[in-house]
């Protein structure tokens, strides 16, 4: 059972790198060249699937969240761990490869674009959580404080986008390598399929890894019908 | 009625502990200070950025504030003596989250005295300005109290509180500075509104949904 | 009665017992009512010592009963509440904060809180801690009185003579499970136990 689980996790990862070879390859190389930016927008093909994947895995975060406040269980905290850790590390990503393309298109290595702002934002208050995991002894209380501050930090996201939106617009109106016409579509679909597996794949061995660690700290063997120290 | 037991609790708590309030008052106070060097003596700059200081100011010491309210509920368990009662474990979050929040306001109007000197900021609606105060005042202490409540169960609260809640109030920072900031140079384009707006649903979001986690987080 | 030795689980059982932690495992009920899904209704009729007092430091003595009435919607009016404070010895530091207070003091002030609200099963866990001779009395009074209305009393103490004395049954826990079951008076003679933990059960 246990070995067919691992397994799981590494066949989702492999797929995940397949496509996201086929689907680089394709837009590094193979895709034209866009006519406004030049080259520098084939750097899309990977930013855009990391957003989306990075807000997934956040969303995903906040469901596990829920579920571990409103039906108990420990792996829904492992979850809600592994999927955090995932979220964040993707959102950094995302936040370099913004600069990365900020710099020649822009001159600036930051432009305060209101999605990479609010990721960044996100970043701190997930990374926020995780380290308050590593500051609380206690496994219900740590799964119970970790939820609540998911759910909060989760609430706010959109708060924080749109306060932030409205403080760029006095600003600058300067774009994010957001818009994609037609004729690139699928390497970012390919690219974006890839990512999301790589990612399933992650978050389905980190959950692992931390339902591991669970199972040390609680004494006595983990309750199969779920926590019950939770309502 | 148990909000009224509890809010009377903490105003008390807090008189009882007005010492340290004032000496969060002199670290607002000197926070302003130091902030004016980091732009120098040009009247005109530091005019620019009075609204910024002053909320950085507010932002810093309300983690002080904050983290203090819980002090004395969590040195001889008395929050969950209050909880074992029965206490409800909402009436004592809205109470303390109240009493954080008159506590900040004063801060922040005692602050504002202080900015109009440092900063040469002007002050034509003095109305207004207490409006945004309020208003910003509550929007930390909504999530800081919840946020306390958890920290102070830590090790490691003076480094948790803040790392937990500054990301989250980053929208009542960007409209508290805006809308003051607005209030002080001119609002040309009639902005104010947007922000306070902004700063009403993000108090009003924030207030019911800490609200309800609260027993999640003091239950054991 | 409960007895044990230290670490025994006394104090978990009792806290347990009362609602301040929650079990990870299994089910109790408190006359009747559900520990987990009546949570509410226990603690309307529990009331607890424990080792943590409870107490804001920074308030009077009087000012924290008064807080403990309000939440209670009880008279916490000085008249009304001076009494309690009487009765446990303190009413000439009414006006004191408990930070200035021996550790006897605060048992006393610990003692008056449990006073206020009716409740029909009172926890005490080591009672007689940090109290001098006096005290002592004091706690076997509360007791009997307690009994007298009709209220259950669960003690746990490491004075095996007096919770002997004072109660009618005890249990023995050891790292957490019952070992022994009986008359209180026989717990004394129960050899292998440093310090016994007594659970007075009264009605």
């Amino acid at each position: 059972m246990e070995r067919n689980g691992e397994m799981r996790a590494y066949v989702l990862g492999a797929i995940g790198v397949a496509l996201l070879v086929w689907g680089s390859w394709w837009g590094l190389f193979w895709a034209p060249r866009e006519s406004f930016m030049g080259d520098v927008q084939r750097i899309m093909y990977v930013h855009v699937p990391v957003a989306w994947n990075a807000m997934l895995a956040l969303t995903f975060a906040f469901a596990c969240a829920l579920a571990s406040l409103l039906r108990g269980g420990w792996k829904w905290d492992s979850r809600l761990e592994a999927a955090m850790e995932v979220g964040v590390a993707l959102a950094v990503l995302l936040c370099i490869l913004g600069s990365i393309w900020a710099k020649p298109t822009w001159g600036v290595w930051w432009d305060w674009d209101p999605r990479l702002t609010t990721t960044a934002i996100m970043v701190s208050a997930f990374a926020g959580i995780l380290a308050l995991r590593h500051f609380v002894d206690d496994p219900v209380k740590r799964a119970t404080w970790s939820a609540v501050a998911a759910i909060v930090a989760f609430v706010d996201v959109p708060i924080v986008y749109f306060s932030v939106r409205w403080w760029n617009s006095l600003h600058q109106l300067q774009s994010s390598p957001e818009t994609v016409s037609r004729a690139f579509h699928w390497p970012l679909r390919i690219n974006a399929f890839g990512i999301l597996f790589l990612m399933a794949g992650m978050i389905d061995l980190r959950a692992r890894v931390a339902a591991l660690r669970l199972e040390g700290e609680l004494a006595p063997p983990l309750p199969e019908s779920g926590r019950e120290g939770v309502r | 009625m148990q909000l009224v037991a509890a809010v009377h609790k903490d105003l008390l708590l807090q008189w009882r502990g007005r010492a340290q309030a004032i000496a969060i008052f002199v670290f607002g106070a000197t926070s302003l200070l130091l902030f004016s060097f980091a732009i120098g003596p040009n009247a005109e700059a530091l005019r620019q950025h009075a609204a910024g200081f002053i909320w950085l100011a507010l932002l810093l010491s309300s983690t002080l504030t904050l983290a203090e309210s819980f002090q004395s509920e969590m040195e001889e368990h008395a929050l969950e003596g209050l909880l074992l009662l029965p206490a409800d474990a909402r009436a004592l979050y809205y109470g303390k989250a109240l009493a954080n929040w008159a506590q900040l306001t004063l801060l922040g109007v005692a602050l504002v005295p202080l900015t109009v000197v440092l900063y040469d900021a002007p002050l034509p609606r003095a109305g207004g300005l207490l409006g945004i105060i309020m208003l910003g005042a509550a929007g930390l202490s909504g999530p800081g109290t919840l946020y306390a409540a958890m920290t102070s169960q830590t090790r490691a609260q003076q480094t948790l509180l803040p790392l937990l809640l500054f990301p989250l109030v980053v929208p009542v920072l960007l409209a508290s500075v805006k809308a003051t900031s607005l209030l002080i140079l001119g609002d040309p384009m009639g902005q104010l509104r947007s922000w306070t707006i902004l700063l009403v649903c993000f108090d009003a979001i924030h207030w019911s949904v800490c609200g309800l986690l609260f027993d999640r987080v003091v239950e054991d | 009665m409960v007895t044990g030795r230290n670490g025994s689980g006394k104090s978990t059982l009792l806290r347990i017992l009362a609602t301040a932690i929650r079990p990870h495992r299994g089910t109790a009920r408190v006359e009747g009512l559900d520990l987990r899904g009546q949570t509410r209704d226990v603690r309307r009729r529990v009331a607890l010592l424990s080792h943590h007092h409870y107490l804001y430091d920074s308030l009077t003595a009087l000012e924290n009963l008064q807080i403990a009435a309000r939440f209670l919607n009880r008279d916490p009016s000085r008249k009304a509440l001076l009494p309690l404070l009487a009765e446990v010895g303190l009413a000439d530091r009414a006006d004191d904060a408990p930070v200035g207070f021996s550790a006897g003091m605060r048992k006393r002030l610990a003692l008056a809180r449990v006073l206020l609200p009716p409740a029909s099963v009172v926890l005490l866990d080591e009672p007689y801690g940090q109290l001098d001779p006096p005290g002592f009395r004091l706690v076997d009074r509360l007791v009997a009185r307690w009994r007298e209305q009709g209220a259950t009393v669960l003690m746990a103490t490491h004075l095996l003579e007096r919770g002997g004395d004072l109660c009618d049954g005890a249990i023995v826990l050891d790292e957490g499970r019952l070992t022994w079951e009986g008359p209180a008076r026989e717990v004394a003679a129960q050899s292998g136990l440093a310090a016994p933990v007594l659970v007075e059960g009264g009605a």
